[in-house]
């Protein structure tokens, strides 16, 4: 979908109490559930206290997405190949309507991710989901990431031309 | 005329049998978990992703098992496991400028900003057997770590050269429908996004000997590795239920800038073309060789002589898929019981025919 405006819009079916989650901060929670391992979520989800009950709308269901690159990195896009993706869509006991993907087949993952963006729309269990989960993801993911910036940082090389005839 | 043959349900179900027992191998030893081939047969798993064409380690992982390591078998059943799930879409462009770098070299300026980081890579061992790897278990010494992460920001190579107006800019998006290869079958001439999409699915081995081709003569294009760079990107999707953009994971990458001479035309000033690679996973050396062929291909739109195969769109494009080609190529072995009776009977009348003149000519002489 070329040009589609990122601007946040709510979802279709999401009407229900509790204020609209702010259209950035929820893109963010839904990277950082996406990009999840499967066994931290399943640990920090086991603590969560107070699950909702929900209702499946759509899915869990795996299929792909068509990757795309770019022609020399920066040019017109081009179709790279494509990727696995699953995707669920509930609705939490008090209506509300969460959406959940993540880049692999994983069935378990979508459908807590969609109960979770659910639960993170909701003023009132909000600061929980966040405090129990996606605060603990993103210092997980954040740790992974710092630790392979460093070691590859740790591989980065001076080198100098040597003029040929000199001693 | 293929005529087909019926019968051997047996022998076949227990070939199938047989061929599971081979695959498990000697039952004393463990059996092969997918969690290994993923995580120490890494670049096993990028080849099956790159030319089965979908990034799933796991899947590729499983395919690589159920093949027994033969790589391309794999790559046939990723491929064809693909045709039964449904597509919900294609990604936002992937943004390599962005990728979380985990090496990245230049072999056309030392100093560029970021610096050279190597990450792993086989290029400075000594290529001599490790027979400490013989042994498990032993322990494994930890990486180092720097102070510092890497900056965020490490521009490209043709960024650099683009300052001065010495390389080939890309031209902007041209907001069209972008040409599926898997939904539409090739066409000549093939534009540049299709050439590009049937080379990072093609054979890895195929496209490094057309890329060695052009550097030993067959289409020189003078090519600089202005630089590759591997690491992860992160993989933008708009759901239509959400209307914006949302992360769904990342994907691992190895991209390659070739940077080309070009003498200039009558309209253009001499300045450096571009050749690009990019491939699912750690595959460095597909990358480049996609760079030259991607490069070698784009000849005739630079108006330079036509001569080698890997300049030939047609030549190139036809025959680098390797589940294309495995499948005519081992077509061969299915029955072809009755074609061959036919040929039989023709030689051995074109024989008879033969031995009959001969006999003439020889009453003849006599």
């Amino acid at each position: 979908m070329p040009n589609r405006s990122k601007v946040p819009t709510p979802p279709a079916a999401a009407p229900g109490p509790g204020r609209e989650a702010a259209g950035d901060a929820r893109q963010e929670w839904l990277g950082v559930l996406a990009r999840a391992r499967n066994a931290d979520l399943q640990m920090l989800w086991r603590d969560l206290p107070d699950k909702p009950s929900w209702t499946r709308l759509r899915g869990p269901e795996s299929g792909l997405i068509m990757l795309r690159g770019r022609l020399g990195g920066d040019g017109r896009p081009f179709n790279l190949g494509e990727m696995s993706v699953t995707r669920c869509s509930v609705r939490l006991g008090c209506g509300r309507v969460g959406h959940g993907y993540v880049g692999r087949q994983d069935a378990w993952q979508a459908e807590v991710a969609a109960v979770l963006d659910g639960l993170l729309q909701e003023a009132a269990s909000h600061q929980a989901a966040v405090a129990g989960i996606i605060g603990p993801l993103r210092r997980i993911e954040q740790d992974r990431r710092e630790r392979a910036s460093r070691q590859a940082a740790a591989t980065r090389a001076e080198f100098f031309t040597v003029a040929r005839g000199e001693a | 005329m293929y005529v087909p043959v019926k019968g051997g349900e047996q022998a076949i179900d227990n070939a199938a049998r047989l061929l599971a027992e081979s695959r498990r191998g000697d039952p004393a030893v463990p059996e092969l978990t997918l969690a290994q081939i993923e995580g120490q047969l890494a670049h096993a798993v990028d080849r099956v992703m790159a030319e089965g064409s979908l990034y799933d380690r796991k899947l590729a992982a499983l395919a690589i098992k159920q093949a027994r390591g033969d790589l391309v078998e794999a790559i046939f059943l990723l491929r064809a496991y693909r045709t039964t799930l449904l597509r919900f879409g294609a990604s936002e462009p992937l943004d390599t400028r962005r990728m979380a770098i985990r090496r990245r070299i230049s072999a056309t300026f030392k100093d560029l900003p970021g610096g050279q980081v190597l990450g792993a890579s086989f290029d400075y061992t000594h290529r001599l057997l490790d027979f400490s790897l013989a042994e498990t278990g032993g322990p494994c010494p930890a990486a180092a770590k720097a102070s510092q992460a890497l900056p965020s920001d490490m521009p490209s190579i043709a960024d650099i050269l683009e300052r001065e107006g010495l390389i080939e800019r890309e031209p902007a998006e041209s907001g069209g429908a972008v040409a599926d290869l898997t939904r539409e079958p090739l066409r000549f001439p093939a534009a540049r996004p299709v050439r590009l999409q049937a080379l990072a699915r093609a054979d890895e081995g195929f496209l490094l000997g057309l890329g060695y081709s052009t550097q030993r003569g067959y289409g020189n294009n003078h090519p600089f590795a202005g630089e590759i760079r591997h690491g992860m990107v992160t993989v933008e999707f708009v759901p239509e239920e959400l209307g914006f953009a949302v992360a769904l994971g990342e994907v691992e990458l190895t991209e390659c800038q070739m940077v080309n001479q070009f003498k200039g035309s009558a309209a253009q000033p001499p300045h450096f073309t571009r050749g690009y690679g990019v491939a699912f996973g750690h595959a460095e050396r597909k990358a480049m060789a996609m760079a030259l062929v991607d490069r070698s291909l784009r000849a005739a739109e630079l108006g330079e002589e036509v001569t080698a195969p890997a300049q030939d769109p047609e030549f190139v494009l036809y025959h680098g898929d390797n589940v294309e080609a495995s499948g005519f190529v081992q077509h061969l072995k299915l029955p072809h019981y009755v074609d061959f009776q036919a040929e039989l009977v023709t030689v051995r009348d074109l024989r008879r025919e033969f031995n009959e003149r001969a006999a003439g000519r020889r009453e003849a002489a006599e």
